[in-house]
């Protein structure tokens, strides 16, 4: 696969604010790319970069194996859909989708047949005459959609893009997006801060914080082997236990309980131990434990009734850790104040450094 | 349901007893301008309205009798044609000019920092600290035989320049009067505007000029348009400026008018020459308006 877009130690200055520090990342063709991260981290910037709004401090943007420098956006291969979708106001529907052909010198047949495919696709060909102010979020945002997509370009910036929708909306056009996404074979990179999102849609994330990129996988990757705590702490719910490595094999909780874990951290490091809530699972104090599993004896604080889960604060010598149990028929319901065993498999905690 | 009735007819009740309040708080709030707009603008329109109609005896004394329409009759004299054409172009090239020199600076105002706006902004308004008059009477010193300007062209071996007094002359006191009328709208405009439609413009394969044309320009129309009725309208009935720069020769219509009522004492003619200005105004504006509004 060749590669779409590829930054090489791109770094973006503003005064004295360092926005995006040195960025090393190569999107491949076809690919969905999303950048997640919380806010100010420098996603907006990044993606600005790439589009030509912005340029570099430092480093370099290939384009298809093509350096960008200081070329302007109009002389881009790529799109941007923004995330106030800045539609024309004082244009159709139809005028807004057709303004890049018609920067482009297309024929007026070409683009009257295009603008149409785009709008059908975007299920909004009745409104094509509509001003955007006349439709609503969901159709505005499918409207900067169209107008984009029209175009084919190689690549497709998408900047938080569904921020302003509600949820309902929001899950559909996720979707929608990922569906056209595929059908069109277009390269996404798509800016985001909602990790559900991020995880869901994306063949590969990429996690920035404070303008640096932590770390760059597949949304399981991401989420099962996270590398740093920031990244732990950020993708989902997570429980962080400080600790101590032992051994290169071994690692304590705080309260001295000693679990096995493959770690490269010097003996003495103080680390911290990042395990899901759902990856515990609860056992009366008599019960048989299957062999292997950590266990940890903690009485239950509270807990939460979230319809399709219960979660659990469990009080233990490691700290309180949040657990996440599936209401299913038949798993046994602790109530607070009730002392139990916490266990869970290594396989599924991750050591980062502190 | 006979409940559900009496309580929806006294939620009405409530809702209009609410409207009627707040539109008798509306009122008092407005009553003051009101009183004003009546006393200092309506009032004395219809005086000049009715004096237009009026008749002078052979004594030069201004007789309300009949509705005599001789003073309409006038305005159709060439000496009226031939100073309402010069005051119509006068105030359209004014337009034109203010236009031309304030959308790139208002433009870099609009783009600059808030600090640095605030104060291109006061540098904009600074000349309204000082009398009208005097700012006027300056630019006959400027404009003078032995004015800068004059001693400038002559430091380069040229001619002596004499603008005062010229047409040239009117052009540019009125240019310098009018200019901020047309900034600050523009301004308002252009700092209203979303520039990331710029960017999507220019994201979509449009260079910065076309850019400019496609987005800037059609957004900023409203500006345009206020500018531009601010700047036309007092500069069509313009009166201190042309007195004080120009000659004999430019009279314009609010000279004019001011010597009819002044010198001629013809307050018939001068009261009908009021009325027509101002109804080609009212026209000009409402087509203005609406060819602007058409395309917002
Ligand atoms: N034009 C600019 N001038 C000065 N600082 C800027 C500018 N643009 C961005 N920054 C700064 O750079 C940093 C990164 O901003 P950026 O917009 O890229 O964040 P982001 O990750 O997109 O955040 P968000 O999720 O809130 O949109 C922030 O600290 C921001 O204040
Ligand atoms: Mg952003």
């Amino acid at each position: 696969m060749s590669t779409a877009v590829e930054l090489t130690g791109v770094s973006k200055l503003f005064g004295d604010v360092v926005a995006v520090d040195g960025i090393d990342l190569a999107i491949a063709d076809g690919e969905f790319f999303s950048l997640l991260g919380p806010s100010g981290c420098g996603k907006t910037t990044t993606l600005r970069m790439i589009a030509g709004f912005e340029f570099p401090t430092k480093g370099s943007i290939e384009i298809h194996g093509r350096e960008m420098g200081l070329e302007p956006p109009n002389r881009r291969p790529v799109n941007t859909v923004f995330q106030s979708y800045a539609l024309f106001p004082h244009m159709s529907v139809a005028e807004n989708v057709a303004f890049g052909l018609r920067m482009k010198r297309a024929g007026d047949a070409e683009i009257a047949e295009r603008v149409t495919r785009a709008l059908d696709q975007v299920q909004l060909l009745l409104r094509a005459d509509a001003r955007p102010t006349q439709l609503s979020g969901g159709q505005q945002q499918r409207v900067a959609l169209a107008r984009a997509l029209v175009n084919e370009p190689e690549v497709l910036l998408l900047d938080e893009p569904l921020g302003a929708l509600d949820l309902k909306l929001r899950q559909a056009m996720q979707i929608e997006l990922k569906e056209l996404q595929e059908r069109v074979g277009i390269t996404f990179v798509y800016v985001t801060h909602d990790q559900v999102e991020a995880l869901t849609m994306s063949d590969r994330i990429g996690v920035m914080d404070n303008g640096k990129l932590l770390q760059i996988g597949a949304p399981q990757d991401i989420y099962e082997h996270p590398t740093s705590r920031f990244v732990a702490d950020f993708i989902g719910e997570i429980n962080l236990l400080p600790g101590k490595v032992i051994d290169s094999a071994t690692v304590e909780l705080m309260g001295g309980q000693r679990v096995p874990a493959e770690t490269d951290f010097a003996v003495d490091a103080t680390i911290t131990v990042a395990v899901r809530p759902e990856r515990f699972v609860l056992f009366d104090l008599e019960e048989n434990v299957p062999a292997g599993r950590n266990r940890l004896e903690g009485i239950v604080s509270r807990r939460v009734y979230h319809g399709d889960v219960f979660f659990y604060d469990i009080d233990t010598p490691a700290g309180v850790l949040e657990v996440k149990e599936e209401n299913r028929p038949g798993v046994e319901l602790y109530e607070v104040g009730e002392k139990m065993l916490v266990t869970w498999d290594s396989a599924a905690m991750t050591v980062v450094r502190d | 349901m006979s409940i559900d009735v009496r309580d929806t007819q006294t939620e009405v009740h409530l809702e209009a007893a609410a409207e009627k309040a707040a539109s008798r708080r509306g009122f008092l709030l407005a009553l003051p301008s009101w009183l004003y707009l009546i006393l200092f603008f309506a009032v004395p329109l219809v005086i000049v309205f009715v004096y237009s109609f009026a008749s002078r005896s052979s004594t030069g004394l201004t007789r309300l009798e009949r509705w005599n329409l001789e003073s309409y009759r006038r305005l159709f004299d060439s000496l009226v044609a031939e100073i309402a054409f010069r005051s119509l172009v006068l105030a359209i090239a004014t337009t034109v000019i203010c236009l031309i020199v304030s959308y790139p600076f208002a433009y870099y105002i609009a783009t600059r920092r808030p600090l640095v706006r605030n104060v291109l902004l006061v540098l904009v308004m600074i000349p309204f600290w000082s009398n009208f008059l005097v700012r006027t009477y300056a630019w006959r010193v400027i404009l003078g035989t032995d004015g800068p300007v004059s001693q400038l062209s002559q430091a380069f071996g040229g001619e002596p320049i004499r603008l005062l007094f010229t047409v040239p002359a009117v052009l540019i006191g009125l240019v310098y009067g009018f200019l901020p009328f047309m900034v600050l709208p523009l301004y308002a405009a252009l700092e209203r505007m979303d520039w990331s439609l710029v960017e999507a413009a220019r994201d979509l394969y449009a260079d910065g000029w076309t850019a400019f044309r496609k987005v800037t320009w059609p957004l900023s129309r409203p500006g345009v348009v206020a500018g531009s009725i601010l700047v036309f309208i007092p500069a069509l009935g313009a009166y201190v400026t042309p007195a004080i720069l120009g000659g004999a020769k430019t009279t314009l219509l609010g000279d004019y008018i001011v010597s009819q009522f002044l010198a001629a004492r013809n307050q018939p003619f001068g009261s009908a020459l009021s009325m027509a200005v101002m109804a080609v105004m009212l026209a000009a504006v409402i087509v203005y308006f609406r060819s602007g509004a058409r395309n917002l």
